[in-house]
């Protein structure tokens, strides 16, 4: 099963220690044979809108920063609960801030 | 920060920690106590441990942490009470790890350093070379590394492989004992057998990937959780073991080949030959990541092996947008090599499909022609499969319909003999 695990902006300001942990959390889970893609976003991007065949464009940021997505991990696992155990560690080492763990469909039958 | 959880959500975390750590607590164990079957007991000590007291006490904070902990000091305590090892300290070697076991024995030992001691890569590597040592056979090295190493109950196994509970469970017991009788080391093999042991350890895990891929027996074509195991399995080796070109092979050739999963299976779960497969269904992600792996065995500036040529030749019906695209002639080439490299049967077989393609049927049927007699593959179903494809395109209808016939009663998996058995039929329909 593939699980995209996401955080959102509006957190603490990360410190280098943070990203040395991250780091860390990152490495263990490709030795673990986990993590299939990841990446970081930037907070700014273009806004689509589409009505009646009419596509709006508007430059970001477009959301309270704690509600858009600034980082993802797509990650393969055997179950849910190994997905959601991946994410408490995450959070361990992360310490405040918001993010979702959502599975992804469409990779397997 | 921990809640109170109820029997239940508890056993399902204690479940789901295991699964994820078992392999580096069994390791830590092992290198320990030197004795896989003791160290996996004094694991499962832990796990139960963990199923009185979560409920109670709430999740640990790590829980990872927390099962590797307790593991560890019950490994301490029984190295502590261990009368054998006063026989045996004679014979320990000079190591760090034996140094270590006496310290712990004798009460000498710094309890806090034991703890802390993270050797963890090397333990979940030297823990897949015990589990698939050459020493057990075969079914039994599938069955002890999917339990040591995937964490896999061996109900799960047994199900997977459509064995029987019981009979899983004798294997993993005699394996555990065979080790320790014949005092198997728990080491990454030196040297000049390093080659060797690999090879085995490539072999379980590719056995299991294609039980998965193409499952011997039963309903299903696919049953992509083995395969998925298999190809989890083949990511970690390749993390552990970046420095082997065959490590990184396996891991390209398994990740090309799960990258077809939804295009192998039609509506209806019939099989889908590769020609007739929709690549837009191929999954682009795990082809990159194929190749990724692919390139990583090359920058190791070592030879090629078996399944480096094979993840090439998977690589080159990758590359191809369509299947009249297909490079043919490369992978014929590549078949060349490897028959070079590693002969088999199977693989003449496979190039005699290659060489029909670049030189037209005639060609591999001669091929073919000549593996009939072999005895390693009397009762392989792809043989006569592949001689009533050429034989039809030669149309040679009525031979090719008895050898499709034949295939069909070869082979043990259903919806593949109902594929074979339509081939027949329309044979003889012409």
């Amino acid at each position: 099963m593939r699980f995209l695990m996401t955080t959102n902006g509006g957190g603490p300001a990360p410190t280098p220690e943070l990203f040395a942990e991250m780091g860390r959390f990152v490495e263990e889970l490709t030795k673990a044979g986990v993590l299939l893609a990841g990446g970081g976003l930037d907070p700014k991007g273009t806004h689509f809108s589409a009505r009646s065949g009419q596509v709006t464009l508007t430059d970001g940021p477009y959301t309270e920063a704690k509600e858009s997505i600034v980082s993802f991990a797509l990650i393969e696992v055997r179950t849910e609960d190994e997905a959601i155990e991946l994410a408490k560690h995450f959070w361990r080492v992360v310490g405040d801030g918001e993010g979702d763990v959502r599975r992804v469909y469409g990779a397997e039958d | 920060m921990t809640d109170v959880l109820g029997e239940d959500e508890a056993r399902r975390t204690v479940e789901t920690v295991w699964r994820l750590e078992s392999a580096r607590i069994v390791g830590a164990l092992t290198r320990l106590v030197r004795d896989v079957g003791l160290a996996e007991e004094l694991a499962q000590d832990a796990l139960v441990a963990a199923l009185q007291d979560w409920p109670r006490i709430g999740v640990p904070d790590n829980p990872g942490g927390w099962l590797m902990l307790t593991a560890k000091h019950r490994a301490i305590d029984r190295l502590r009470r261990n009368d054998r090892l006063d026989a045996n300290v004679a014979q320990l070697g000079n190591s760090f790890a034996d140094r270590q076991r006496e310290a712990i024995h004798n009460g000498s030992a710094d309890f806090d350093a034991v703890i802390d001691d993270e050797d963890l890569t090397d333990d979940v590597l030297r823990l897949i070379f015990i589990a698939c040592h050459p020493v057990l056979p075969t079914p039994s090295r599938v069955a002890l590394t999917l339990r040591l190493v995937g964490g896999l109950t061996t109900e799960e196994i047994a199900r997977a492989f459509m064995v029987a509970e019981p009979t899983i469970a004798q294997r993993i017991v005699r394996a555990k004992r065979t080790l320790g009788e014949k005092r198997i080391a728990f080491e990454v093999p030196p040297a000049p057998e390093r080659a060797e042991r690999l090879a085995s350890v490539l072999e379980v895990v590719y056995l299991v990937f294609n039980e998965g891929y193409s499952a011997t027996v039963g309903d299903d074509w696919l049953r992509p959780d083995l395969c998925r195991e298999a190809l989890r399995l083949g990511r970690v080796l390749a993390e552990l073991a970046p420095d082997e070109p065959e490590v990184h092979g396996l891991a390209a050739l398994m990740e090309i080949q799960a990258s077809r999963f939804r295009a192998r299976v039609d509506l209806s779960g019939r099989p889908v030959p590769l020609a007739d497969q929709n690549r837009g269904r191929w999954d682009q992600l795990l082809i990159r990541r194929g190749f990724t792996a692919l390139l990583r065995a090359g920058s190791t500036n070592r030879p090629v092996g078996p399944y480096v040529l094979q993840a090439a030749i998977a690589a080159c019906h990758a590359q191809a947008r369509r299947a009249e695209d297909t490079d043919w002639e490369r992978i014929a080439a590549l078949y060349q090599t490897l028959l070079h490299v590693a002969p088999s049967p199977v693989a003449r077989l496979n190039c005699a499909v290659a060489v029909s393609m670049t030189s037209g049927p005639e060609a591999g049927l001669s091929i073919v022609d000549e593996l009939t007699g072999h005895s390693a593959l009397r009762d392989y179903h792809l043989l006569p499969a592949v001689r009533g494809d050429l034989l039809a395109k030669l149309g040679r209808m009525d031979e090719a319909r008895v050898e499709f016939e034949r295939a069909a009663q070869l082979t043990r998996n259903a919806p593949e003999r109902e594929a074979l058995l339509r081939r027949a039929y329309a044979a003889g329909a012409v």
